[in-house]
């Protein structure tokens, strides 16, 4: 179907292990780097491939490198966000598990970059089987002078050091990641300063994520001509990771180009909707994404063709549901999520969320007004870009694409104080 | 300096600002709650919201810099409805409890509703329950659920303290202030500021909660007695009623709270000082008192300074000039202090005058507090009333004293008893013809004395105290004095002018004045030139 570059070792036996990766010419990437390149030309090189962070921001990587400032006497860090959090997205713990030599690989590369001798990576709580796999090969690679003092035997050494997150969403926003690796809370941080210029411990630091850095070893090992051309679309460079679940037949994670569409992921990856049922809704990239009609599946799954659709490629967690779905009940999974994770720092965040859960409770139990639905509205919208980071957007999103795309579903529970899907499913 | 633009209005603003501060240079009403000028900036109750041009979002003003040519609104539609909408948010699970809330009349709650604020609500939810009326320290009760969790008492122990007592426990809406476990805030020596910079009634003060409605509160700009730091407070006093001894345990001092002054206390004063008003109504001298067969007898004020310049004048008519000692006090003003020496020094040339007794023993730190707990040793140093060369202390007098028969004793509020050999002391008494105190508060010494000569306090008297850093503050009478209590300067002055002293004045003020003209230290200083922030001494 496609050239698999991220996944393409995943089926391997022991894909984990240094020993199979060197087989497979691990590590010739970085080396290279380190041997052969200066900073300067990484970062360059990076940007002409166009890849962006794939946390679900979109942000240039290569440009994001470059805010480091040179002329500084503070250590610099690079910190994996490895804090896996999105409903609906997994390709982080694929990576860490069947791949976590390539991610190391790219930790070098990035590390290299940007000047860095100390690398955390804070891995999501509950991903057991990837903290043991990523410890291990960061010891496989230590005792193979990848990692350590002296990497390659070259004057550059780097120090990596895991650190397990203790399961809250937000701490997978980078700066409040950054907050809880200093030990505080994991409250996200006012902006400005950006990481960059002063993050972690106040030094400048770089966040990425790991499928970002997973890229960093094709990019150097296959050019960055090549890398950005893979993503079929112009301002992106390579493939994505999706991760698809819900209502399909084959549920899982799919390497396919950025420009490929929501609808040939559903139907050509997936096996399309389960027991032939009518698609009803889609969330194309994580929960906090706004969802899209059955009828607007025909977009490329590039960040700037979902944010033109007015929706985002985010984390690429593809979220499918059928019309068995009640989009009440679904919106209220949602708000009782954001109402349980928000942070509690800002006040239209922290009031917001648990505002807005409380009243979509209500239609739930048949208890809706029919101003509700301008109330959520109206709450979300005073959310929407008044806090310090962008978790309050995501609250306020699935409201919004909810409430406005599927009004009658809404309406009709209001008015009828129940669900009229309970028939056809029999609850 | 950048030039910005508020409202349509040019301003030039220091580099560096934030538009916050702009806004307040150029008396713009920005409303915030987790901004404070002494913390550092949370930028998370998001109602200091203006337009900028070239941005799309609303920003918050306390964490954007001015640049040179920017366009600020701060009155749009959008920027009211965006503080209208934090404001709801902040209510949706408030108590609304105003009517008993210690905190209504300057809560900021209350204030911005009616000038940012006047939505018509939307929350027809259960609200969210927390603990109420917890006591987390002696002095402070909490309510977590009239909190909006600015985090500005938590920055206070992080950042100016440094003892991280408090932080902000749980998530989302059920985030709540709490102390840490195994921390307590009775041994942090400043909590009672996390009273003062919390904007709304989630931290009251146990001390004044209930005592007093704020808005019958009157104001007055005054120092801080307790120690030589000398900071800067307000002194909040009923003004609307008439003293009576049921209403609030009798006090006529509601609360001390710190007022800013950049040299001395920034925006804080410790709880010592805070809570250590009490004496200008407890164990108070109301009037006269003269020894009359082993006990005190209340005599009037007309008999009281008779006595006491007869005494004087019998003694230095018998040639007994050597026999009197003065033990002045570093607790009494510059003016009461110059007249000591008008009077004693320089009238009457009585050789055994000062100021100099050891110090009362107490902590203190790197701070705000000061080991010296005496408001004014520069002042009596500065004119000469300790400390120069060959003059004895208030000891050494009290050990020659010991040597034989001694004429006069005259002490100036000091429980010598407490703050020299007791034995000592109670030698002295015993050898000496008249003792004279003149003081405001009962003590052992003050019971012993022959003449007590009752004194106002801090909040009963204008003038002056100098602090250690040589800076003369001004204090200001807040009530009248208790019982017939008079100022230390205006008494001596009574008493002098039939001894040869020349002096009329009519006011302190009057009294700093010739203070200012003779003694060099206060060279040029008036009372306008000390102002709210106080004044110099000139050294050399």
């Amino acid at each position: 179907m496609t050239e698999l570059v991220l996944s393409a070792r995943f089926q391997k036996p022991d894909s984990h292990r240094i020993t199979t990766y060197l087989h497979d010419e691990g590590y010739q990437a970085a080396r290279h780097v380190l041997e052969t390149l200066t900073p300067e030309e990484v970062i360059a090189e990076v940007t002409r491939s166009n890849l962006r962070g794939l946390g679900g921001a979109g942000f240039p990587t290569g440009k994001k490198w470059s805010f480091v400032p040179t002329e500084t006497t503070k250590p610099k860090f690079l910190v994996v966000n490895a804090d896996e959090g999105e409903p609906g997205t997994f390709k982080d713990r694929y990576l860490l598990e069947r791949d976590p030599h390539r991610v190391i690989e790219g930790i070098l590369i990035a590390a290299y970059a940007i000047g860095a001798h100390k690398c955390y990576v804070y891995i999501r709580g509950e991903y057991d089987v990837p903290l043991a796999r990523f410890r291990q090969a960061v010891e496989e690679a230590a005792q193979y002078g990848f990692v350590g003092p002296r990497v390659f035997g070259r004057p550059f050494a780097l120090d990596i050091v895991i650190h397990r997150g203790a399961g809250a969403y937000i701490c997978g926003e980078e700066t409040a990641l950054l907050s809880s690796l200093e030990g505080y809370k994991g409250f996200p941080k006012l902006k400005p300063p950006f990481p960059a210029v002063e993050g972690l411990f106040h030094c400048p630091t770089i966040v990425n994520n790991v499928e970002t850095l997973a890229c960093l070893t094709t990019i150097f090992a296959k050019g960055a001509a090549w890398f950005a051309q893979l993503s079929g679309t112009p301002r992106s460079g390579g493939t994505r990771l999706f991760s698809l679940s819900g209502h399909i037949e084959k549920p899982g994670l799919y390497e396919a180009p950025q420009s490929v569409t929501l609808r040939q992921l559903i139907y050509d990856y997936a096996g399309g909707v389960r027991d032939g049922r009518q698609l009803k809704a889609v969330i194309p990239g994580g929960i906090s994404a706004k969802i899209l009609t059955a009828d607007e599946i025909d977009v490329p799954m590039d960040f700037d063709a979902l944010q033109q659709a007015g929706t985002m490629a985010g984390s690429a967690g593809v979220i499918v549901m059928d019309g068995t779905t009640c989009m009440v009940k679904a919106l209220w999974i949602a708000t009782k999520f954001f109402a349980h994770e928000s942070c509690g720092q800002c006040s239209p965040c922290r009031e917001g969320t648990g505002w807005i859960h409380k009243i979509v409770t209500r239609l739930v139990a048949g208890h809706g007004r029919p101003q509700d639905l301008e109330v959520l509205l109206r709450t979300a919208g005073a959310m929407e870009g008044r806090t310090i980071c962008v978790f309050a957007d995501a609250a306020a999103w699935p409201v919004q694409s909810y409430i406005t795309k599927f009004r009658e579903e809404f309406e009709s529970h209001i008015q009828t104080g129940r669900c009229a899907l309970d028939a056809l499913v029999g609850a | 300096m950048p030039t910005i633009t508020i409202d349509d209005t040019p301003y030039q603003v220091p580099d560096g600002a934030t538009v916050l501060q702009a806004c307040q240079m150029a008396r713009v009403r920005v409303p915030y709650y987790c901004y404070h000028p002494g913390l550092s900036i949370a930028g998370n109750c998001r109602i200091c919201l203006v337009e900028i041009d070239g941005n799309a979002k609303l920003q918050i003003s306390c964490n954007t810099r001015v640049t040179d040519g920017m366009n600020v609104r701060t009155t749009t539609h959008k920027v009211q409805q965006g503080q209208r909408e934090v404001l709801e948010f902040l209510l949706v699970n408030h108590p609304l409890d105003c009517p008993v809330c210690d905190q209504a009349g300057e809560c900021e709650l209350q204030n911005y509703y009616l000038e940012f604020g006047a939505y018509d609500p939307k929350f027809n939810e259960a609200k969210v329950h927390k603990p109420k009326a917890v006591p987390i320290s002696q002095k402070i009760m909490l309510d977590a659920e009239r909190c909006i969790l600015c985090s500005r008492c938590v920055r206070f122990c992080d950042e100016i303290t440094k003892t991280g007592e408090l932080a902000i426990f749980n998530r989302g809406d059920h985030a709540e202030i709490g102390i840490h476990p195994q921390k307590t805030l009775d041994e942090n020596q400043y909590a009672g500021n996390v009273v003062d910079v919390c904007p709304v009634g989630a931290l009251t003060d146990r001390d004044f909660r209930f005592q007093c409605r704020v808005w019958y509160l009157g104001t007055q700009d005054s120092i801080c007695p307790g120690c030589a730091q000398g900071c800067n407070i307000q002194v909040h006093y009923n003004k609307e009623r008439e003293w009576r001894p049921h209403i609030a345990d009798g006090r006529r001092i509601m609360r001390l709270r710190p007022r800013y002054n950049a040299e001395v206390n920034q925006w804080w004063m410790c709880d010592a000082g805070r809570y250590g008003f009490r004496f200008v109504d407890e164990q108070r001298l109301l009037r006269p008192r003269l020894r009359a067969g082993g006990e005190l007898k209340e005599i009037d004020w007309s008999q009281a300074i008779h006595l006491a310049t007869e005494s004087l004048h019998a003694r230095l008519a018998q040639g007994h000039r050597e026999g009197i000692a003065i033990i002045a006090s570093t607790h009494l003003t510059n003016e009461d202090l110059f007249l000591v020496k008008r009077l004693f020094c320089d009238t009457l040339q009585v050789p055994l005058v000062t100021a100099d007794l050891p110090l009362v023993p107490g902590d203190h730190d790197a701070f705000l507090i000061k080991a010296d707990k005496s408001p004014n040793t520069r002042g009596a140093q500065a004119l000469g009333l300790m400390g120069a060369a060959g003059q004895l202390t208030g000891e050494q007098i009290l050990r020659r004293i010991q040597q034989g028969r001694w004429r006069l004793l005259w002490v100036f509020g000091h429980d010598l008893s407490a703050r020299c050999d007791e034995a000592l002391v109670r030698h002295v008494v015993a050898n000496t013809d008249l003792v004279i105190f003149q003081g405001p508060n009962h003590h052992r010494f003050a019971e012993a004395a022959h003449l007590v000569l009752p004194s106002t306090t801090f909040v009963e008297k204008d003038g002056t105290l100098t602090n250690w850093q040589g800076r003369v503050q001004r204090i200001r009478p807040v009530v009248p004095p208790l019982g017939e209590s008079r100022g230390e300067w205006d008494v001596l002055q009574a008493i002098g002018q039939s001894l040869g002293l020349t002096t009329d004045f009519q006011t302190s003020e009057q009294v700093f004045s010739s203070l200012a003209e003779q003694v060099p230290a206060f060279r040029d200083l008036s009372y306008q030139t000390i102002g709210r922030q106080g004044a110099l001494l000139h050294t050399r």
